[in-house]
């Protein structure tokens, strides 16, 4: 493979946070050399990449994608999957396990992991099942799972019920220094109800579910954590109260992490008017309250991580009343606007976005990503920050539309993305380049 | 128009020709005996064809969605489509993928509009008027689309709306919806001049949202002595179908000197013919595939 050169570029380092002009230099797949403030002489034979100043960052390591594959591939297959997370900038999905059948199994997560390897654009991070088809009861193969590929464990949308096996898991888990997510929902209020409990849910006729079920399951993983020493991210932390609870954890000195989806950054609960059922999500919209405090909680650095939470539905599933529609988004493609949207309103550097969105997952996961420095992988994507446009759910790359971005003003977007060094998306032939 | 609708009811003649021709098709998700009769018979007596369908049992259950069986029937071509669902928002949601007039008969816990105009007609009648005065409703308002229907039409028509009830059986954020809480009948009913009694689910007796029937009689059923603290004129209305010695004894339901429960039945039907008169006035007279439609009733 010849020498990349990219050139006249704005680097955006969430390791150094540094935000400053530069060149990078890429050559068989990894980053060779980094110029900082100044221009790389040109190497003998190098294909030259014009940044025209644009921010030239790491690719987007996205720690929640739900992919049909095996099972449903009419929703989502890896190669669908792969096209959608180039178009968005994003060069690592991290799969959950919550497919038909489960990732219980290592000979099951093999299988996805060569099928994956075959037809996705994109790196693949799996994440395997915590207990057994995640029925909550029997704790999984987690050292096989491992040693096959996982990079954590969870039961997706499940949360654990019963205290003595995730207290059980979680202790197993540590021994294997693996990571634990969490779904904080707490799970008998989650069931009983379609939105967050109040006036609103209440005049739509809507069951409602409180806004505490959350905060309850948080505290009482939070003690699991601290009773065990395990590493424990919380899948989705998007209420004030759940946030109290997770800043008394890390100021404890736990070594616990949080996440949030880029939809809870972007809606509040007033969005599902008209029961719109592309706003129905799990855990459902908050008030404008908690979605102003999980902004400041993004800023801070009290929420480590923002996920696309990106979850395929096909309009069957949601051409239904909003009780009965399926919960989730689509969300791979408009990951990277719905953050920028906080650099935009000042409230975040791009470096630390990029921390977020980018270096923090891949730390949490033990993945070589998320970095623009010498001996990284050249995992990049070359955004313009500032771009607006309007999405078009039609055009989304991935074979589900279910976008509550749809028809939405967004700003900023990837015009090319590169896996290890090859690119897999130019933003102006407006598609994506063939595996 | 309601009112000589109410009239013509009691007529030995009762059929009209404002709907001949057209087609009125009664689609039941949710089990209901008297709203669909009295859609009915509203129907029949303005001479439209009626078919009644009730799809909770069938097609749903062979997997088609609600979205499938709203295409079938308009393939049908009727005029009219009268649904409940027990899904809120769900009528909305079919009147969008269908080219005729839909009247929601009720959708979940959302709404239930024909209802709170009968009730409105039936107050009417008694008081004479429907402005400034204190309307307490009673019972199971969280799971009730009459509770919230009745509490927007009373409060656009500037009464004062109470809610009477055990606080497990109010919706969140209910004092924020323009009425008065109370968790006391006698408190509540202080004063009042129509008390509004709401059926409470068996299935919600047994100690998951009040204790016991006998425990929520106690406190919340209507009997002599609780009517006696509302004014002395009170009427007693419920949308039906009552459990007497629950929410009502069955003395208080059969009073005719204050329970209007069975004109307020017969109102329901003047309404639905109203409803359905008003509504076809809308369809236009020609052989357009995309002739326009309107929404909820």
């Amino acid at each position: 493979m010849t020498a990349l050169l990219f050139t006249n570029a704005r680097l955006i380092d969430p390791e150094t946070g540094f935000d400053g002009p530069g060149a990078v230099r890429v050559e068989d797949g990894r980053i060779t050399a980094i110029a900082k403030d100044a221009d790389q002489p040109t190497p003998e034979g190098a294909e030259i990449v014009d940044c025209e100043g644009k921010a030239l960052a790491p690719g987007l390591v996205d720690m929640r994608v739900f992919v049909g594959e095996p099972g449903a591939r009419h929703l989502e297959s890896y190669r669908s999957a792969g096209a959608a997370a180039a178009a968005g900038g994003v060069t690592t999905i991290a799969l959950q396990p919550d497919i038909t059948p489960v990732m219980d199994d290592p000979a099951l997560l093999e299988f996805a992991l060569r099928r994956a390897a075959e037809t996705c654009l994109v790196h693949i991070a799996p994440m395997a099942a915590l207990t057994k088809a995640m029925e909550g009861r029997e704790m999984a193969e987690l050292a096989f799972l491992r040693d096959t590929g996982a990079v954590a464990f969870t039961d997706a949308d499940n949360a654990v019920a019963d205290p003595l096996v995730l207290r059980r898991c979680l202790t197993y888990a540590n021994s294997l220094d693996a990571l634990v997510v969490a779904h904080v929902q707490d799970p008998v209020f989650a069931a009983s109800g379609c939105a967050t409990e109040g006036q609103f849910a209440s005049q739509l006729g809507l069951p409602g579910v409180p806004a505490a079920a959350e905060a309850m399951q948080l505290s009482r993983d939070l003690a699991l954590a601290k009773l065990t020493g395990a590493r424990l991210h919380a899948d989705q932390v998007t209420t004030a109260d759940a946030l109290d609870a997770l800043r008394r954890a890390k100021d404890d000195g736990l070594t616990v992490s949080a996440g949030i989806a880029a939809t809870h950054l972007a809606f509040n609960e007033f969005d599902i008017a008209d029961y719109k059922t592309f706003f129905k999500l799990a855990p459902p919209l908050r008030a404008e309250a908690d979605r102003l405090a999980a902004e400041q909680a993004v800023a801070e650095g009290l929420i480590d991580v923002i996920v696309s939470n990106h979850r395929p539905w096909d309009e069957e599933e949601k051409r239904q009343p909003f009780e009965a529609a399926a919960h989730g988004a689509a969300g791979l493609e408009t990951l990277l606007p719905a953050a920028l949207r906080l650099y935009h309103d000042e409230k975040i550097t791009l470096p630390s976005l990029w921390e977020r969105i980018s270096l923090t997952p891949a730390k949490l996961m033990g993945l070589d990503a998320g970095r623009l420095g010498v001996g990284a992988p050249a995992d990049l994507v070359l955004v313009d920050p500032d771009a607006p446009w309007t999405l078009d759910r039609a055009r989304l790359h991935s074979k589900s539309k279910n976008s509550p971005f749809d028809r939405r003003q967004l700003q900023g977007y990837a015009l090319k993305t590169w896996v290890n060094g090859k690119q897999v998306f130019d933003r102006a032939a407006d598609g994506v380049t063939a595996a | 128009m309601a009112d000589d609708y109410a009239a013509l009811n009691r007529q030995r003649e009762k059929k009209r020709t404002t709907l001949r021709g057209l087609t009125q098709i009664n689609l039941f998700f949710e089990n209901s005996t008297r709203t669909q009769a009295s859609f009915e018979l509203a129907g029949k007596r303005l001479g439209a064809d009626v078919m009644n369908m009730s799809v909770g049992s069938s097609s749903i259950k062979k997997g088609e969605t609600l979205i499938d069986t709203a295409t079938t029937l308009n393939a049908m071509r009727p005029d009219i489509l009268v649904v409940r669902h027990q899904h809120s928002g769900a009528v909305a949601l079919l009147s969008e993928k269908v080219n005729c007039s839909v009247i929601n008969a009720g959708d979940g816990a959302h709404e239930h509009p024909t209802q709170a105009l009968l009730d409105a007609l039936t107050i009417r009648n008694h008081k004479g008027r429907l402005q400034r005065l204190t309307v307490a409703i009673c019972g199971d308002i969280r799971h009730s689309r009459v509770a919230r229907s009745n509490i927007i039409l009373l409060n656009q028509m500037e009464n004062r709306v109470r809610v009477i009830a055990p606080p497990t059986l109010l919706p969140e954020g209910v004092e924020n919806m323009g009425v008065e809480v109370f968790h006391d009948m006698e408190d509540g009913l202080k004063g009042c001049d129509v008390v509004m009694m709401l059926r409470i689910q068996r299935e919600r007796m047994k100690g998951a949202f009040i204790p016991s029937v006998r425990e929520y009689f106690h406190l919340y059923g209507l009997d002599r002595q609780k009517l006696a603290y509302a004014k002395e004129d009170a009427i007693v209305m419920h949308p039906g179908p009552m459990n007497r010695g629950v929410e009502i004894t069955a003395d208080m339901a059969d009073d005719s000197d204050c329970s209007v429960i069975q004109e307020q039945v017969e109102m329901g039907v003047a309404v639905r013919m109203a409803a359905l008169d008003l509504l076809a006035r809308q369809i236009p007279n020609d052989a357009e595939p995309d002739r326009g439609r309107e929404g909820e009733a």
